[in-house]
């Protein structure tokens, strides 16, 4: 709550006869001086922020940043952006988790349920729009899903988007067999010893869901996913860990078929290896963001998100990590590659994509996730 | 100040800094541990503070937690055993060769300047369907397809080897290298043949040697996480991927400190009955 907002409700209070003349008057006062005494030195933090922590996935998506955002800014700012990486958000949320407020300011975060998740731990902040015009380009179905979350307001912007749809070597797997099966291919006992999967409990129940018949968002019987769950694990050669196995399992042919990042499937298909992507019916649609943690330098955080949304480096970033941007294809021009990349909606309506909603997910997350530690060691 | 004074606080003072540093970096984390074993992980992810026994039940009385302990202890023996057989001969080798020791010994470290996750992936290059292995062997016609060589039980003990190996070879050669060579041409001499000699002599000598790796070679193997998450299979996970998967991907903090004090007093158990009969010093040589 701001300064404008405290005084407003002592106002409501005062006016409503809820406050005397005399309180009112007195809690002025008081609010006054303390902003007399504390003005000094805050402007003297305010002045004394000369870097901005951000933290991503690394690679090419942070080497885009680095040349098209993290420059720029600093040139125009002089303020550093301190660029840090991390293997997932999970790990991610536990570094958070075991530091001191200030000390991680923006990540590059993946899935509303992730910023529901940082938003119910007492991690998110209250951006200022008015200092982030570049967010007027953003796709509105993108930003309105993180304002249901936390009441209106954003702790983040959106960023870029995509699926994780089923990834199969077609040398021996025909675009036919795939239309047919879905994602039931990834539990076809033809093919076992050369299936692979995520470990990720989301995914795997995601996939489950779809093995079953069921909507994602709405599972009825969650002992029927556990069972698909398990034989996919009886089945499969490998549970990757990150997007560089993923791809490696792939084009190494250890594996012939796995659910995959749609980004990661297009790199090794420019890299020219025979690898089909399919997006199966209520496939899984997600979101990525540009977090900012509470405690942070808002202002300066919300200057290096600008930097970050503006169109010319979005679109940089997004052929490097061949992820759509949140940029709305009607209000911005995206080139030539970007039509191409899987998941592209040109409408930008994204009326096509299912997202998990992070309030079922989040609610069942703990029981699931534990489960999905049994269960994919054997039990 | 009496002289006998000053020289009895003398050992103290120069500890003092060491000290400092085992207190600050192993116990008082340690004491966290504890503490936040006791506490409770909300729906939200938040930890409730307080006094709660339910981590420690859950760990303790859950068969899920003793089986993969058990697996655990079970890969790590098999480990052992694999690095005595393959590193006593190494170290044997070492022993007794004249003019190259330090070149071999040079060798024997040269796996330690490279990244052990490194050391490890290297397997996937080596065994994997379009690995040197399976490459060479179709290229000389011996199989017709590759073979399904990487992610399974084999290829995490594999790999616990490769990593390990050094240490059980290192401990043995201390351990032979403070034998006096004579006491086996004494042996011989008296009529043993030269594998009498060895095994009347020179293999009794040397099991605290053999001891101390196994046991490091043990506690390490116990406790690593990498190997089974870059090495195996669906159902490869040892205890300390239970403990990573509840802070990191559950952010259960309390329930994953509880399992990490679990799996530190049955390996500290050991240590301990280790020390009762062996001692520590031999332990401390191979580490030197």
């Amino acid at each position: 709550m701001d300064n404008t907002t405290r005084y407003e409700r002592l106002r409501e209070r005062y006016l409503n006869g809820d406050l005397d003349r005399r309180s009112f008057l007195g809690l002025i006062g008081a609010a006054g001086l303390a902003y007399g005494v504390q003005t000094p030195f805050n402007k003297g933090a305010l002045a004394a922020v000369s870097q901005v922590r951000f933290d991503g996935w690394g690679g090419v998506v942070s080497e885009a940043f680095r040349e098209y955002a993290f420059g720029p800014y600093t040139k125009a700012t002089g303020i550093e952006v301190v660029d840090g990486t991390f293997g997932g958000g999970d790990e991610y949320l536990s570094r958070v988790k075991a530091s001191q407020p200030g000390e991680y300011n923006i990540a590059h975060l993946s899935g509303v349920f992730d910023y529901a998740r940082y938003h119910n731990l007492g991690l998110s902040s209250e951006l200022n729009e008015d200092n982030i015009p570049n967010l007027q380009y953003v796709i509105p179905k993108l930003s309105d899903v993180f304002r249901k979350v936390s009441g209106g307001s954003l702790s983040c912007v959106p960023y870029d988007y995509g699926t994780t749809g089923l990834a199969y070597n077609r040398k021996h797997i025909s675009d036919e067999e795939m239309k047919e099966k879905g994602a039931s291919i990834l539990i076809d006992e033809k093919l076992k010893g050369k299936i692979g999967g995520w470990s990720d409990w989301r995914t795997r129940v995601w996939m489950g869901a779809l093995q079953t018949n069921q909507d994602p968002n709405d599972i009825k019987d969650i002992d029927a996913v556990w069972d698909a769950v398990r034989t996919h694990r009886d089945l499969a050669l490998k549970y990757w860990t990150s997007g560089a196995e993923l791809m490696s399992l792939l084009a190494e042919e250890e594996i012939y078929v796995t659910e995959g990042w749609s980004g990661r499937i297009y790199a090794l298909q420019e890299q020219g290896h025979d690898i089909g992507y399919m997006d199966p019916p209520n496939g899984f649609g997600w979101q990525e963001c540009l977090f900012v943690l509470k405690g942070s330098p808002m202002e300066a955080c919300e200057e290096l998100l600008n930097f970050m949304l503006d169109p010319a480096t979005s679109i940089a970033v997004a052929e490097g990590q061949n992820y759509p941007p949140a940029l709305d294809p009607q209000k911005v021009d995206l080139g030539k590659k970007i039509p191409t990349l899987p998941a592209f909606d040109p409408t930008g309506t994204l009326s096509g994509l299912t997202f998990a909603d992070p309030g079922y997910w989040n609610g069942n997350e703990q029981d699931w996730s534990k489960t999905f530690g049994r269960v994919q060691k054997g039990y | 100040m009496s002289v006998e004074a000053r020289e009895a606080r003398q050992p103290w003072i120069l500890l003092s800094p060491a000290l400092t540093a085992v207190a600050l970096l192993l116990f008082v984390p340690l004491l966290f541990i504890v503490v936040y074993s006791f506490w409770l992980r909300t729906a939200t992810g938040a930890d409730q503070v307080g006094f709660f026994l339910d981590n420690w039940r859950e760990a303790l009385s859950d068969a899920f937690y003793r089986d993969i302990l058990l697996y655990t202890l079970k890969i790590g023996v098999i480990t052992t055993v694999v690095c005595a057989l393959m590193g006593y001969p190494a170290a044997y080798f070492i022993a007794r060769s004249k003019g190259n020791k330090a070149i071999l010994l040079l060798l024997l470290m040269l796996p330690f300047w490279i990244s052990y996750i490194i050391r490890t992936m290297s397997w996937i290059n080596i065994l994997g369907v379009s690995g040197a292995l399976n490459s060479t062997l179709l290229a000389i016609g011996l199989i017709d397809e590759p073979i399904q060589m990487l992610y399974n039980q084999a290829t995490v003990v594999l790999g616990l080897v490769h990593f390990l190996l050094p240490f059980m070879v290192l401990n043995v050669y201390v351990s032979l290298e403070g034998i006096d060579a004579s006491l086996e041409d004494a042996a011989c001499s008296l009529g043993a043949t030269r594998w009498n000699s060895f095994v009347e002599v020179t293999l009794p000598l040397s099991l605290p040697g053999l001891a101390a790796g196994g046991l490091l070679c043990f506690v390490l193997g116990c406790g690593t996480y990498i190997t089974p998450l870059v090495l195996g299979g669906p159902t490869d996970a040892m205890f300390a991927n239970l403990v990573y998967e509840a802070i990191i991907t559950q952010l259960d903090w309390p329930l994953g400190s509880a399992l990490s004090l679990m799996l530190l007093a049955v390996l500290g158990a050991l240590v301990l009955i280790y020390n009762k009969y062996l001692g520590m010093a031999q332990l401390m040589k191979g580490l030197g």
